[in-house]
């Protein structure tokens, strides 16, 4: 029988965003990577086409990390001590965009030195973020978007509390921003409107509403990132932005991907245990909208990324 | 689809009997289309009225029972397409592929029947076993039900179907899989007995092969998508969905079953197959580190929106305390004890962690509710006897209620009442600098 599948269509658009500028761009990067630009819900190959493939970004640290999971200074190795290193493995990883994260014993010299060995030893587009203290983030982040000037960097992290001074140097540099919000649409929708407000052209915003790893609040985000898209699509520009999430992150917070001892024996091999409580946080949310997802374990990379070359195959 | 008032009024005898207790067949069919009533108060209504009534009643995506001996896993009855605007009711029943043919079987059975794991207080397990048979269903059945209560999905050919189904006396197992060559023979022996399995390359195929069987009198049906990747089965499973809610399509509304063992990766596929709007979910093996995490998925994706998983009230040990580490005090939201515990799990500092029942609130929203004062922290102090646990009386409060700390004082007398950050991310720094 001829079945007649019902189809959305849908007046809005999620903004297409590029990150990252090569040199005919003004930067020097071996190529930009685009993101959003979708007219549909992910992957309903049936309704359109997805425009722009989530990207995986690895999270690197500009000094090595004394808080990280075992597991993730074992894959790593070496190059943690060395952020070009650590940029060049994560590239060879699967990478298709950076994050560097400094952290509060950088200098602001210290900084700019590891943004620039970065963007010196891998041709992938750079988010930087801040430590993630207002003061600090602001002294560190205004000299690294002046020396990366036309890098099409992201910079972050953009808070409520803390946004001004991030989004001023980067409209002054051509650097975009990242918006953080903590599961809320009507909060992200309010820091996007303050952020394009100051000037930013709605072209340089990425929008990040935060989630939680599996079994720790992953449903919050999951749903949050589902009805910021739904709301793009029916036409709230304010919610017009790719979105980008932090799963590495929330996952080797929790328990049972951190550690591999004193914990239930249910819970099975540590490491296999590890690398899917990551990697479900990211499938879960790219199939929720997600456009780049941060990761930091290189098997939850490679999964991830074969998974996303399944999912956009029409 | 659901029918207007009007529309059931026109179904009804229109005689203003009474009988029902309303005063009018319209008030009586209002309350019908509202679904606060029966049917059955009305003494006067037709049989065509009654199937009329009872199919546009019948939910778009048909309930499926499995049953075990003793146990049973439900799927189907879901009526929205994002969890958000209501929730997902029936969680997909995780299943565990095993062979006849195993050597053994019965251990592997033994083993995954016997797996139990907590989660925020709830004991998950697996939900049952897919039985591939071989010429001895029979004595396989027996080998499985020896190990196991749950239900079963029994994978054969025709032959061995039948051996297993009749192996498998007053249960409902679900047979895999009728297809267009053999629907006949497995519908007549579904009927009555077992869920079927139905299995086509396309879902127009499927939609004319559910149809055949139902005209056979087979009702429990599950639908196999097939899909050669995660984006085709996306596709399928989003369109059943579709087909099933916006348009009552009847043919397609059944739950379906998704195969993750036959996929690339086998954790991302099950994943999927959560999220996207599976109902039955057969693993490859029994694998703890494969099956805890996606056990977690299923329960965060199933929870209800409209209220929040909460943590049993209590004081929580945090990296073995000794009397003299501090007493911590937060709300019974599960995500802000897990931001909480977590944040001091992770700096390897011992505290005492008092869990109040602030009704699955977070602080501040707790707190605004006047579910979270310095009435319920003292009571809960006193209540779970945390000063019998400690050397040093010294409470430390969440930094946005600090303007708590006078009124606790006088209701913890000789306690030391202390503020925190307000942020879970600075307790660490803060116990490390200002509880020394």
């Amino acid at each position: 029988m001829p079945l007649e599948i019902p189809k959305d269509k849908w007046p809005g658009s999620v903004r297409a965003i590029t990150i990252g500028a090569t040199s005919a761009e003004g930067g020097t990067r071996a190529k930009a990577v685009t993101v959003g630009g979708q007219t549909t819900l992910p992957y309903l190959h049936f309704e359109a086409p997805t425009p722009n493939q989530p990207v995986i970004a690895v999270e690197i640290k500009s000094r090595k990390p004394d808080d990280w999971s075992a597991l993730l200074t074992e894959a790593w190795g070496d190059v943690m001590d060395d952020p070009a290193a650590w940029a060049k493995k994560a590239e060879e990883a699967g990478a298709g965009l950076l994050v560097l994260g400094l952290t509060l014993a950088d200098s602001p010299e210290d900084a700019v030195k590891a943004v620039k060995s970065v963007l010196a030893a891998s041709g992938l587009p750079l988010v930087v973020w801040g430590p993630g203290q207002a003061e600090k983030d602001n002294d560190l982040l205004v000299p690294v978007a002046e020396a990366a000037k036309g890098e099409r960097l992201v910079l972050g992290i953009c808070e409520d509390k803390n946004y001004r001074t991030i989004v001023a140097t980067a409209m002054a540099n051509g650097h975009l921003v990242q918006a953080r919000t903590p599961m809320d649409v009507n909060l992200s929708k309010q820091l996007n409107i303050l952020i394009s407000d100051m000037g930013m052209p709605k072209d340089r915003i990425i929008m990040d509403p935060t989630t939680g790893a599996l079994g720790y609040g992953i449903e919050y985000g999951y749903s949050v990132m589902e009805r910021l898209r739904l709301a793009a699509l029916q036409g709230d520009a304010m919610t017009q932005f790719p979105m980008l999430v932090t799963p590495g992150y929330e996952a080797w917070k929790t328990k049972e991907a951190k550690v591999g001892e004193g914990v239930p024996e249910t819970w099975g091999d540590w490491k296999t245990r590890a690398v899917n409580w990551e990697t479900y946080t990211a499938l879960a949310l790219i199939e929720s909208g997600a456009d780049i997802v941060v990761l930091r374990h290189p098997e939850s990379v490679a999964r991830v990324k074969a998974a996303i070359a399944e999912l956009v195959t029409a | 689809m659901a029918l207007s008032g009007i529309q059931i009024y026109k179904m009804l005898p229109q005689t203003n009997c009474k009988e029902c207790g309303f005063p009018t067949c319209l008030a009586f069919a209002m309350k019908l289309a509202a679904k606060q009533v029966e049917l059955s108060s009305c003494p006067y209504v037709s049989e065509e009225s009654k199937r009329q009534l009872a199919e546009s009643a019948a939910p778009p995506i048909r309930l499926v029972a499995l049953k075990g001996a003793g146990a049973e896993v439900k799927a189907g009855n879901e009526v929205v397409m994002f969890r958000h605007e209501k929730t997902f009711y029936n969680k997909p029943g995780l299943f565990i592929h095993v062979k006849a043919s195993d050597p053994d079987l019965a251990a592997k059975v033994a083993a995954a029947d016997a797996y139990k794991v907590n989660y925020v207080g709830m004991d998950f397990t697996v939900d049952g076993f897919a039985l591939v048979l071989d010429s001895d269903a029979a004595a396989a059945i027996q080998t499985v039900r020896g190990a196991t209560k749950r239900p079963l999905i029994l994978i054969g050919d025709a032959a061995a179907l039948q051996a297993g189904l009749s192996a498998c006396g007053g249960e409902t197992p679900l047979l895999y899989a009728a297809d267009a060559s053999n629907a006949d023979a497995l519908a007549e022996l579904a009927k009555g007995k077992a869920a079927l399995t139905v299995k086509a390359d396309s879902l127009e195929a499927l939609a004319d092969l559910t149809q055949k069987i139902q005209a056979k009198g087979v009702e429990d049906m599950v639908l196999d998508l097939g899909g050669k990747n995660l984006s085709e089965w996306l596709t399928r499973s989003t369109q059943v969905r579709r087909l099933a809610l916006k348009a009552n399509f009847r043919a397609l509304g059944y739950p379906v079953i998704a195969f993750p063992c036959d996929a690339q990766d086998e954790g991302i596929a099950a994943a999927q197959a959560i999220a996207k709007y599976a109902g039955f979910i057969v693993l490859s093996e029994f694998k703890p580190e494969l099956l805890y995490p996606l056990l977690v998925l299923r329960e965060n994706i199933y929870t209800d929106p409209q209220k929040p998983i909460q943590v049993q009230p209590g004081v929580y040990e945090i990296n073995q305390p000794k009397p003299e580490s501090p007493v911590l005090v937060t709300t019974n939201f599960s995500i802000t004890y897990f931001s909480v515990a977590n944040e001091v799990e992770g700096s390897g500092l011992p505290a005492w962690l008092v869990v109040t029942d602030a009704e699955g609130m977070s602080v501040l929203t707790a707190w605004a509710a006047g579910k979270f004062d310095a009435e319920r922290i003292a009571k809960a102090i006193k209540g779970f006897d945390v000063a019998s646990k400690v050397s040093k009386k010294r409470v430390v409060l969440p930094g946005h209620v600090a303007v708590l700390s006078g009124e606790l004082e006088a209701e913890l007398p000789d306690w030391e009442i202390r503020v925190g950050p307000r942020e879970a991310v600075d307790l660490p720094a803060f116990m490390k600098q200002a509880l020394n």
